[in-house]
């Protein structure tokens, strides 16, 4: 991997459209042979940047730089054999809807007229192989389907062997099978052609899988550049919403608070006194989290902790209490000025509750079953104790509140 | 001042596109084509308007020659009404709305589809790939389709002034052949020219920035531009056919 000199370079980059500010002062490097990718919420002025690079707008203020050489002061020729080497497939696919797939990707090269009809054929039939686009030579776009198009927009874009390609949100819109395969589509391509992407996503986490950088851009600023697991490492609000918005969604849907939030929350309820001077914290545990996950299913899984969280709510309303996710199969339930009794019959009425539940039948597993058992730690906490000691605590004291035994005939 | 702005902008884009018609490598295949599109298929209806503007001609000028006892002269006046005055604009006016409106509509859509950027981003200059194989073929199409209005404009006439109304044929001929003159002529296929180029240039500009619209969008925006194409290419036609006409005068 070459990390010398940006192959693209935005020095100061400001960009508006009347009076909407959609790039302030950006600065952004994209280096050879990388894949980056540039994410950010709708409208935060990702397209924009694709487009001031490919030349399809201009910018207000500052500079783009294409391997060194500012952009605003290349001359046409210059110019023309920059855009050459830089090709871009729209978010839209824009394939030439009165043209046939063949003459669609054929475009290029035939416009340039330096290439013979023979190498235009055998240049178009490559890519139409590794693409698997055989048999749509003779169609037009609206005749094959939307995956089909992107395939066609991307061979068109790598017919000429570019060294950039620009990809405008290349997976939006399409089923998650067809979203993989279009992402695996351009990392293979990318490794075999060695050209340089940038590429514009919403599909967070998956496209960190194959960047080697990620851009961040948040109302018309970058506010992270770097490594994908660099960006784990970092501290940025914003960044974080961004990486977890999978699990997010998922505890959201909940009404738990994710295990950043949840940790910000107790301490600002610690300092401001809202917990009390005593309080009494409640781990509840799903054992076996992963190997349910990863044996019965996913969906099963967020079953279970969907439950026990709807369950925990209805145990709790009225109370002032912080409820949290504070891993993957953890969900902390502190209550404010309480004591120990009341939070064991809180606990045992909730294990009662439990007990009625589907997900403890044996009937329900048709193929796959798991062992797990739901565990419950109670402990007395403090203001200055540490929410990581609270649930290590909590963590040793854990009983068993339902099972399920897979091996068992009781219903 | 709008429409000021705008008449520049077209200009400009007509000097684009003249100017691009001459880089290499020439796009033979695309005017062909072009050609097929806005000559071949034109000329059915150019024949039919052209037939019935004659025959209508020769019945009316019949009427009015005839109080004047001058009913001799039809064939001249016929003639010189289609070569000089009809035939270029009749000619420019179907064209207009046969292949003017569909240049509007199919430029309009790529540009919305953003088929337009889409060649800009393939280092392919739009305005050459789109614009001037279509203005080369409107200067070729026009003066040949007003010819061939002017024609069959004369043997309309013809049809009614001697077949229907028994003016003989000799000297509907004779009096057609001292009228016109070459001048006349050539002054139709000036007037062809410059409408072939008002035509193509404001129907291809329309569609062309249909983008820049300030009202309506998407395909209404491209319904828009393909109205205001033929509207305003209509009666540029007629107001270019007036200060031509008192030039040529």
């Amino acid at each position: 991997m070459t990390m010398n000199t940006p192959l693209i370079q935005f020095q100061n980059v400001s960009k508006r459209f009347g009076d909407k500010v959609v790039l302030d002062n950006v600065d952004l490097s994209i280096y050879p042979g990388e894949v980056t990718s540039l994410v950010g919420m709708s409208g935060s002025g990702k397209s924009v940047t694709l487009k001031l690079i490919i030349g399809l707008l201009k910018p207000d203020k500052g500079d783009i730089l294409f391997n060194g050489k500012p952009v605003r002061e290349m001359n046409s020729r210059e110019r023309k054999e920059m855009k050459l080497l830089v090709n871009f497939m729209f978010q839209n696919n824009a394939l030439f809807d009165s043209m046939n797939v063949f003459d669609n990707i054929a475009l290029p090269l035939s416009e340039k007229g330096r290439v013979s009809r023979e190498e235009i054929k055998t240049r178009v039939a490559d890519k139409v192989e590794l693409l698997d686009l055989q048999d749509t030579m003779e169609k037009y776009p609206s005749q094959i389907s939307g995956g089909m198009q992107k395939r066609v927009a991307l061979a068109r874009a790598l017919v000429n062997d570019p060294q950039v390609v620009l990809f405008d949100e290349p997976t939006t819109g399409l089923d998650p099978t067809r979203k993989n395969s279009v992402l695996s589509m351009i990392t293979h391509n990318q490794k075999d052609f060695g050209f340089t992407a940038v590429l514009v996503s919403h599909d967070v986490p998956d496209v960190f899988y194959i960047s080697n950088r990620v851009a961040i851009i948040e109302e018309g600023k970058i506010i992270y550049q770097g490594a994908p697991e660099e960006l784990e490492q970092s501290d940025h609000e914003l960044v974080h919403e961004f990486i977890n918005s999978q699990s997010s969604l998922e505890n959201e849907v909940m009404g738990l608070e994710n295990p950043r939030g949840l940790d910000t929350t107790y301490r600002y309820a610690a300092n401001n006194g809202e917990l009390g001077n005593r309080f009494v914290a409640v781990l509840y545990t799903v054992q076996n989290f992963s190997r349910i996950q990863e044996i019965v299913g996913i969906l099963m899984a967020h079953n279970i902790i969907a439950t026990l969280s709807r369950i925990l709510n209805n145990h709790i309303s009225g109370e002032s209490i912080i409820l949290g996710r504070c891993s993957d199969d953890r969900i902390l339930c502190i209550l404010s000025e309480s004591d120990m009794d009341r939070a064991k019959n809180m606990v045992s009425n909730i294990s009662e509750d439990l007990q009625s539940q589907d997900f403890l039948r044996q009937s329900k597993y048709i193929k796959k079953c798991m062992d797990f058992s739901i565990t419950a730690g109670i402990v007395e906490g403090s203001p200055d104790h540490s929410l990581y000691d609270l649930i290590e605590k909590a963590g040793n004291q854990e009983k068993e509140l339902v099972r399920l035994r897979c091996g068992d005939q009781q219903e | 001042m709008k429409v000021l702005q705008e008449l520049g902008g077209m200009f400009v884009f007509f000097l684009q596109g003249v100017a691009l018609v001459f880089s290499f490598p020439l796009q033979l295949r695309k005017f062909l084509e072009q050609i097929y599109f806005i000559g071949v298929k034109s000329v059915f209806v150019i024949l039919l308007v052209g037939l019935f503007a004659g025959m209508v001609l020769g019945l009316q000028g019949y009427y009015t020659l005839v109080k004047f006892g001058s009913e001799g002269v039809l064939g001249g006046v016929v003639a010189l009404s289609i070569i000089r005055e009809l035939g270029p604009v009749l000619t420019a006016i179907m064209v207009i709305g046969r292949a003017g409106s569909a240049m509007a509509a199919e430029i309009g859509i790529m540009r919305i589809t953003e088929q337009i950027d889409a060649l800009y981003t393939m280092a392919i200059n739009p305005v050459r790939y789109l614009f001037s194989p279509r203005i080369v073929a409107a200067l070729v199409c026009f003066p040949l389709l007003t010819a061939l209005f002017d024609v069959i404009g004369i043997i309309g006439g013809y049809l009614t002034g001697v077949v229907l109304l028994g003016i003989n044929s000799g000297i509907y001929m004779s009096r057609l052949e001292n009228l016109v003159g070459l001048t006349d002529v050539m002054g139709g296929f000036y007037k062809s020219i410059a409408f072939g180029i008002v035509v193509v240039t404001i129907c291809c500009y329309q569609g062309f920035y249909v983008h820049t619209r300030k009202e309506g969008f998407g395909a209404k925006g491209v319904s828009l531009a393909t109205t205001s194409a033929v509207v305003m290419s209509s009666v540029l036609v007629l107001i270019t056919d007036y200060v031509l006409t008192s030039f040529l005068l």
